[in-house]
């Protein structure tokens, strides 16, 4: 998708695809069938930069044809770059940073007021917690003991031109979400198995938002793309493009 | 107009179970009524106008019809984005009100007037923006808002033009009020203001110059017949707004005449020109300080028509 459309942020993608692919794999109830099914549970990509991971998983779930990533950036496509709400499965179309949070917000707190049973999983990047409108939302999220809603947060190290650590240090990170009224986990977020039993034990406390912080390598899978700042915006291309497939083929 | 607001809202809540007001912290006391009766209908948000604004377009995406409700810019200009991306670019239920439009809040200082919301809501895909002159306007904008699906923006000043509703007449959203009728020139206001051009129109009558005035509470869509029949069949338009002439009222009024080919004799901007309004002191001085009270409106017809400046009532 990225190499044909020339779409930027794989190394973004590569972070969070595999915990889209825990999600899509059976955590989240959804139906391809019945995508604005009342009763799904919600999913908000709230780092909408890794649209072409969060396609590609709702194309493997059936929402809609393998072939159509193809489109993925093209003229007249339905497949922007940050994630659109066009395509039948994504609720939300986002892009610009710090808006995720407060829309699953609001989206769980309507599911306390009919008292639904349904979650709200909404997946952030470590970037985006510069952005004071994610913490208004934290703030409200646990004073509303939103129980329903689950904050995961890809959290790779490196934002848009450098590292967290060099630009505005997170640390202590789970400590501050903790603080703010969150129940906190930590997994290694490329740990299938490990999502998988954190995300099945949500809320990690009754009364309380769930945060699991992943702990994720950015450009996973792809060994001259990890942990580079570089391949936040670079786009495979040519003998770049050939051995990131030859990697990523050659895993179990 | 506040009041009348909240009166109608409160009014009407009842059969409307999937109403949501949301507030930043503010309506001290006025909003006590509305809180104690519906109490599952409010929310205080906080002071965090970015998380009002996505929490609304969360819950409206989840059915309900949300109203947000803060101070001047705080609504608005603060989470502009939100409305933008959140909001419009969903088609969310969310009607955004602004208490205090304009230069209300007086001596309170710059950061509490509105004076850029309108050019900014109205250039928002999808976003309805409404302006009530008088508490009849706002209480019937308020009853459509809450029928209507989809984006929009209710600005309420603290004044309060008088009363101009003719008995039996029907609020039309989207269409421009004529409050009284005239052929030497047209006053084209929205918001409270419009009391400032029917007293214009007081002066200038007794100078035998007879002036239209129309109410615009809704800025967009903005009502082109009505505009374009004023334009031929008038003198000259003036426009006034407690708001910047630029991609105001008054930029609005000049796209709509300038794009159907109908021109004016002359078309006068009376709002903010490229100043904050900076000046301390009550809405009414203010209007004085920036030209736009009554006495400013009736010497810019007077010598416009190039007629001698009438005595001020």
């Amino acid at each position: 998708m990225t190499n044909i459309g020339g779409g930027a942020h794989i190394g973004a993608v590569f972070s969070c695809v595999d915990i889209l692919a825990v999600l899509y794999g059976g955590i989240l109830h959804v139906d391809p069938t019945a995508p604005k099914s009342p009763i799904r549970d919600r999913f908000v990509l709230s780092k909408g930069h890794a649209g072409a991971g969060l396609y590609a998983a709702l194309a493997e779930r059936g929402f809609f044809p393998v072939a159509q990533l193809l489109t993925h950036y093209q003229d007249g496509s339905d497949l922007s770059g940050h994630v659109s709400h066009k395509l039948p499965g994504v609720d939300v179309s986002t892009g610009s940073l710090g808006h995720g949070l407060s829309i699953a917000s609001g989206m769980a707190y309507a599911a306390k007021l009919k008292s639904a049973p349904h979650r709200v999983v909404c997946l952030l990047s470590d970037g985006e917690c510069d952005e004071g409108s994610t913490w208004e939302a934290a703030l409200f999220a646990a004073h509303h003991g939103l129980s329903s809603l689950v904050a995961i947060v890809d959290y790779n190290r490196i934002q848009g031109i450098a590292p967290v650590a060099d630009v505005l240090e997170l640390e202590p990170f789970t400590d501050k979400w903790a603080a703010f009224g969150w129940a906190v986990r930590e997994v290694d977020g490329h740990d299938h198995a490990a999502l998988r039993t954190a995300l099945v034990s949500v809320p990690f406390a009754p009364g309380k938002p769930s945060c699991l912080i992943a702990h994720t390598t950015k450009g996973k899978g792809v060994s001259f793309m990890e942990n580079t700042v570089l391949w936040h915006y670079r786009i495979p291309r040519g003998a770049e493009f050939d051995a990131a497939l030859a990697e990523l083929e050659a895993q179990p | 107009m506040r009041d009348a607001f909240i009166r109608t809202l409160t009014e009407l809540v009842p059969q409307h179970p999937e109403v949501v007001l949301l507030s930043g912290d503010l309506g001290f006391a006025v909003l006590n009524e509305y809180i104690d009766r519906f109490p599952r209908q409010f929310l205080n948000v906080g002071i965090a106008e970015q998380n009002m604004s996505g929490l609304a377009a969360g819950l409206a995406l989840e059915g309900h019809a949300v109203f947000t409700y803060s101070i001047g810019s705080f609504p608005t200009l603060r989470c502009l984005e939100q409305i933008r991306n959140d909001i419009c670019y969903h088609g969310a239920n969310v009607k955004i009100v602004c208490v205090g439009g304009g230069m209300s809040y007086g001596p309170v200082g710059f950061s509490h007037h509105a004076t850029e919301d309108l050019a900014m809501l109205r250039s928002l895909p999808g976003m309805q923006v409404f302006s009530p002159c008088d508490l009849w306007e706002a209480a019937e904008a308020a009853r459509y808002l809450v029928s209507h699906r989809g984006p929009a923006y209710l600005r309420l000043d603290k004044s309060a033009a008088p009363a101009t509703v003719q008995p039996g007449e029907a609020f039309r959203a989207g269409r421009i009020r004529t409050v009284r009728e005239g052929s030497d020139v047209t006053f084209v206001a929205t918001g409270g203001i419009l009391g400032e051009a029917i007293l214009a129109a007081d002066i200038l009558a007794d100078q035998g110059i007879f002036c239209r005035v129309l109410s615009v509470h809704t800025v967009k869509p903005l009502d082109r017949d009505a505009l374009t029949t004023a334009a031929s069949e008038t003198g000259g338009i003036v426009s006034i707004e407690e708001h910047a002439v630029d991609g105001g009222l008054g930029g609005a009024i000049a796209e709509v005449l300038m794009e159907a080919g109908v021109f004016p004799r002359f078309l006068v901007r009376m709002g903010l020109r490229n100043t904050f309004s900076s000046v301390v002191g009550s809405q009414q001085y203010l209007r004085k300080v920036y030209s736009l009270d009554a006495a400013a409106i009736a010497r810019t017809v007077s010598a416009k028509l190039g007629t001698a400046v009438p005595a001020l009532a």
